[in-house]
């Protein structure tokens, strides 16, 4: 890999990670008043349920420091923030919000990245077998549904596969992460009732990524199909296998690795959707909480959270895309 | 006249030739008309807050039921249909003008402009939309159905930019563009006489998918809360929907529709920009 390469991306890693800082800074103050006066309006407004009321005052004037030249206040948000040092949360108090969002991060990161992996990987299967000319007419009648199936957002699908499973049939439980998240072992019943649990709102997902690999891959097999190399390879009498994985697939993969990077920023938005109608216990279930009880600093810090867990994704996905197509790296 | 009355003709050979897009154009002039229609069938007061018995099925009465704030269901999708249309119309056109501007722009002068502008669309496109949106909204609090369309074209003029800087990119190789300016046309001239009349169709095509892309993200923001308090579209009627159990209670009626609506909506806009891919792009026809 060539350094260059490496450092426009993690160039472009920090860059993203910047700007989300910036835009945590910048927005509330743009909004009126100065940024304590909500934070204080909140204290006021529930002003007997916050135990240690005075101590997050103290805290934010303190890190806002408002007597201080912008530039240094500006500074000083973007050090603390890299020190993972959010500040306190108003709804979990005296939880701070960075120890709130590390408890949820791997019930999200379990979901999403088990989840999208799946419909990746089935989605581009499909893909390639409804491009293959010799795939059952079964397959390639698959294509229109699922064209309908993309176009259904994640939160959509999710909603009415809680109806049919959880509400209808039963055969689902209505959300959370398991029957009694406090009673959980490491055991095989509690591995069910984690598994059960997790299904619903993984195959809303799943079924909602499916149709965007399925189409993509589609589209990239049939610009391989017509490659002079696949008719070598067949002149040659390999086996149809062989040439439909090690030959066609495996160079249509290629673009859909660049668009998966693309995509991750809208899978995990709408993931967090997912677990919002399920109540999954992630990061999704933590905003929706911050939401509720306006607890603006943990709202920074679910936002801060999705973009830092997308960038690092997308940036591994990039160093590592080089090692499977040397092209790329100019 | 004769040539106008020929593009027409083109277009209709086209729309008829294109099963998609004849879908997607009768789902959508249904959905856009459903406001209107629906309005002079309907009594829209309805729709507001304390105005029907609370929790009814659906009956003859209220075909769609009511909801717990007793609103009749029916009169809320006849007011909240075309105001998420209106959200996405809006915030899909102010983000495709951008988009277009930043697109031409990139395209055409190239050298340190292009590769700025470039570096911020493709580090924009990365960032999960929903994380930017929330803290905005968010922090704003009390928005209106205009103001969200403003906040989320904030974000939607990332994929249109994208898309039409690659198609001026060959374009300005074409000859005729060559031609202009060997001719002396000025910069500006070329990009708006020239290239810009070029760019409408893809233009249009990414106007389409940017609108999907803004009901997509206002729906987010409103189920978790954060719409119009006092305008039901069909996020908000989601939102109130599920806050009051309506799942939990068999209430199929409140959330229901709404989400059916949507989905149409979707199917509709994705259908449309398939199609016109299509247009935009010959090649794809020849492989469905």
């Amino acid at each position: 890999m060539s350094w260059s390469y490496a450092l426009r991306r993690i160039g472009m890693f920090v860059a993203v990670v910047f700007l989300a800082i910036t835009i945590n800074f910048i927005v509330p103050r743009m909004a009126p008043g100065d940024p304590t006066a909500a934070v204080l309006e909140q204290l006021l407004s529930r002003g007997q349920q916050v135990e240690g009321a005075a101590d997050i005052v103290a805290n934010y004037r303190a890190r806002f420091g408002l007597d201080d030249p912008l530039l240094l206040q500006y500074g000083r948000y973007v050090w603390n923030t890299l020190h993972f040092d959010l500040g306190y949360s108003i709804s979990y108090f005296p939880q701070k919000v960075e120890s709130a969002l590390l408890q949820a991060l791997p019930w999200t990161l379990a979901l999403l990245l088990t989840a999208t992996a799946v419909a990746f990987v089935l989605g581009s299967v499909l893909g390639a077998l409804i491009a293959w000319p010799r795939s059952s007419r079964l397959v390639r009648s698959l294509a229109p549904f699922l064209m309908v199936l993309s176009a259904i957002p994640y939160y959509l699908l999710a909603l009415i596969l809680l109806y049919v499973f959880a509400v209808w049939t039963k055969l689902f439980p209505l959300g959370g992460a398991a029957s009694s998240q406090s009673a959980l072992t490491f055991s095989i019943t509690s591995a069910i009732d984690v598994l059960h649990h997790a299904f619903l709102p993984a195959l809303s997902i799943v079924l909602a990524g499916l149709g965007f690999w399925a189409l993509g891959m589609r589209g990239a097999m049939i610009n391989v199909l017509g490659e002079d190399y696949l008719a070598l390879a067949e002149a040659k009498g390999l086996r149809p296998q062989r040439i439909f994985f090690a030959y066609a697939m495996r160079n249509a993969l290629l673009p859909q690795i660049t668009s998966l990077a693309i995509a991750l920023g809208t899978v995990a938005s709408g993931s967090v959707l997912v677990e919002v109608a399920f109540n999954y216990p992630g990061i999704g279930y933590v905003l929706y909480n911050a939401l509720r009880s306006s607890d603006y600093f943990l709202i920074q810090g679910v936002a801060f959270f999705l973009v830092l867990t997308v960038a690092v994704a997308v940036l591994l996905l990039e160093l590592a895309y080089p090692l499977i197509d040397p092209r790329i790296e100019r | 006249m004769h040539s106008i009355l020929r593009a027409a003709g083109a277009l209709l050979a086209f729309v008829g030739g294109s099963p998609k897009l004849i879908v997607s154009v009768l789902v959508l002039a249904l959905l856009f008309s459903f406001g209107s229609v629906g309005s002079a069938l309907v009594d829209t007061e309805l729709a507001q807050p304390i105005s029907v018995k609370t929790n009814q099925p659906p009956s003859m009465q209220h075909l769609l039921g009511t909801d717990s704030g007793g609103r009749d269901v029916l009169a809320v999708m006849v007011v909240g249909t075309p105001q998420t249309l209106r959200m996405g119309v809006l915030a899909g056109l102010i983000g495709v003008v951008f988009g277009v501007l930043l697109g031409l722009v990139s395209g055409f002068f190239g050298g340190p402009a292009d590769r700025v502008i470039s570096a911020v669309t493709d580090t924009m496109l990365t960032i999960p939309p929903l994380a930017i949106l929330l803290v905005v909204a968010a922090s704003v609090r009390a928005v209106s159905v205009d103001m969200m369309a403003v906040i989320i074209a904030l974000l939607s003029w990332m994929n249109p930019a994208r898309t039409i800087r690659a198609q001026v990119l060959s374009l300005r190789e074409l000859p005729y563009v060559q031609m202009a300016r060997v001719s002396g046309l000025g910069n500006f001239r070329i990009m708006l006489g020239e290239l810009l009349p070029n760019v409408i169709p893809l233009a249009f095509a990414s106007f389409v998918g940017a609108v999907s892309g803004a009901i997509l993200s206002g729906m987010a923001l409103e189920v978790l809360g954060l719409g119009p308090q006092n305008t039901p579209t069909l996020g908000m009627t989601i939102y109130w929907a599920l806050l009051y159990a309506a799942f939990a209670r068999g209430m199929w009626w409140w959330w229901g529709p709404p989400v059916l609506i949507l989905i149409l909506l979707f199917i509709a806009l994705f259908l449309m920009s398939a199609a016109l891919d299509e247009v935009a792009n010959p090649r794809l026809r020849q492989r469905s």
